[in-house]
């Protein structure tokens, strides 16, 4: 599984790149693959405010549907609007073109209760 | 909970990546790869899936025909020696313990495959409806089942057979009796996919052998992913969700698998339903969306409930989302409706269920 090791993570499986208080959130290599064809993403219109852990979207699969979690407090600043058309983003390139949300952090210091990659990393093992 | 069984091809999908899962009380291949590449395959090329967990039974006796007749809800008399059947098993109250396939091999022999989800309810029912001294063997432990299907599937067997020209001459639900692979089967031209193709029944212990002959021929294994994807694309019902011992097969529209003239177990009460209508009618449900219909899903006309769904999947055929739903019987084909998927009204339209015919 690809866990880039410049992002940060969450046990739910978000990815998270913190730019500035600007953080971009995605699901990781191993969710997609769990998930299975993706075919529908719902996101939330910008300008939302999103708290900790709450859940922000969800992820519809051939198979299963699962929900998206805060990772972050924050305003919804962006969301991605090619998974409209093209959801299958989030299985070919879940870190790049597949990313769902940018979150302008409402306090930036939440950042350090993510995982770092080797310890999302070992999560995975276990 | 209880011990998962595997099928004798347990360790060969474990080791070609697949992601196991529990069905029926086995262990069994939900997907290698992907549910969408693995549906194409069999729409284009050919594809197979391990049923092995489907139930065998071998029916014999001096009046075992008599038996079929009562047990099970199609014409047998409209068998010939070589030919099988779509049927069901009805219950006393016009419902259905199960539907099953009957295969005729001479008037005194007979084999039923069941479902696996109802093999040990259909062995009980079929053993207190025995009044006709017919002798059961219950076949599924000894041997595995396995079925080749898709518009190449008849061609790939026929490059792995001993006798092709019976591959050739097998109509719709024909019975062959061949090598494939160098593995002795037992099969016939059926399956649930709306696709040509054979299901192939081997010793339980030459099934490996036979699974790797047809995945060196380019045959590509499926789980049960695509499988349900592919029968709901054809619109072939699923027990437990289309059938059901109170459901009629009548509101599901299995009128056709059900003898007009013969006299069976609860047949009064399917005669019934079939006169005075059902109050509700299975139909298919086409979404505008890729969003995937599940069952219990409420269906909206003018935004009033007219049924639910009861099965729903994403097809890659028509890259969007498709399903079945009991609808209210004044429901027609061509309505506009709407599907409420997580508290949002999805537009689709109430279609035929057969969302897939194959062009002969």
């Amino acid at each position: 599984m690809n866990v880039p090791a410049d992002l940060k993570y969450t046990k739910s499986h978000e990815w998270v790149k913190i730019e500035g208080d600007v953080a971009t959130i995605g699901i990781t290599d191993h969710a997609q693959s769990e998930l299975g064809d993706v075919v529908f993403v719902d996101l939330p219109e910008a300008g939302r405010a999103v708290a900790l852990d709450e859940t922000f979207g969800t992820v519809e699969s051939v198979k299963t549907v699962s929900d998206l979690y805060a990772p972050l407090a924050g305003e919804v600043m962006e969301v991605n609007g090619d998974l409209a058309t093209d959801s299958e983003l989030v299985n070919s390139d879940p870190y790049a073109g597949g990313w769902m949300v940018k979150i302008k952090m409402s306090d930036p210091g939440q950042a350090d209760a993510l995982m770092s990659a080797d310890a999302y990393s070992a999560s995975l093992d276990d | 909970m209880s011990e998962l069984k595997t099928t004798p091809l347990n360790d060969a999908h474990i080791a070609a990546g697949a992601r196991m899962v529990p069905f029926a009380g086995y262990s069994m291949p939900v997907q290698y790869t992907s549910i969408i590449a693995e549906s194409e395959a069999v729409r284009t090329g050919a594809g197979m899936f391990d049923v092995s967990h489907m139930a065998r039974l071998h029916l014999t006796g001096d009046r075992v025909e008599e038996y079929l007749e009562w047990v099970t809800t199609n014409d047998v008399s409209k068998l010939t020696d070589g030919k099988g059947q779509y049927s069901m098993l009805p219950n006393a109250n016009g419902g259905v313990v199960d539907d099953i396939i009957v295969y005729r091999v001479s008037d005194k022999d007979f084999h039923m495959v069941v479902n696996a989800s109802n093999h040990v309810k259909d062995v009980a029912h079929l053993d207190e409806q025995n009044k006709f001294g017919v002798v059961m063997t219950d076949n599924t432990e000894s041997t595995a089942m396995i079925a080749v299907q898709g518009p190449k599937a008849a061609d790939i067997i026929k490059s792995l057979c001993d006798d092709p020209a019976q591959i050739d001459d097998a109509g719709m639900f024909g019975i062959v009796n061949v090598e494939v692979g160098g593995v002795r089967c037992f099969g016939a031209r059926s399956g649930y996919t709306g696709e040509d193709g054979f299901e192939l029944v081997c010793a339980a212990d030459e099934a490996v052998k036979l699974w790797d002959a047809l995945v060196a021929a380019g045959v590509v294994p499926g789980g049960l992913g695509s499988r349900d994807v592919l029968r709901v694309e054809a619109g072939l019902p699923l027990y437990g969700h289309e059938l059901g011992d109170d459901l009629s097969p009548i509101s599901a529209g299995l009128g056709w698998v059900i003898s007009k003239t013969k006299s069976f177990l609860g047949s009064e009460h399917i005669n019934e339903a079939r006169e005075n209508g059902t109050p509700q009618k299975l139909q298919g449900v086409q979404l505008d969306s890729k969003r995937r219909p599940e069952p219990g899903f409420p269906v909206l006309v003018d935004g009033l409930k007219v049924g639910e769904i009861c099965s729903g999947v994403y097809s890659p055929m028509l890259e969007c989302g498709i399903g079945f739903a009991f609808l209210n019987s004044d429901v027609k084909i061509g309505t506009e409706c709407a599907v409420e998927i997580r508290g949002k009204a999805e537009p689709a339209k109430v279609v035929s269920k057969r969302f897939f015919k194959r062009e002969s």
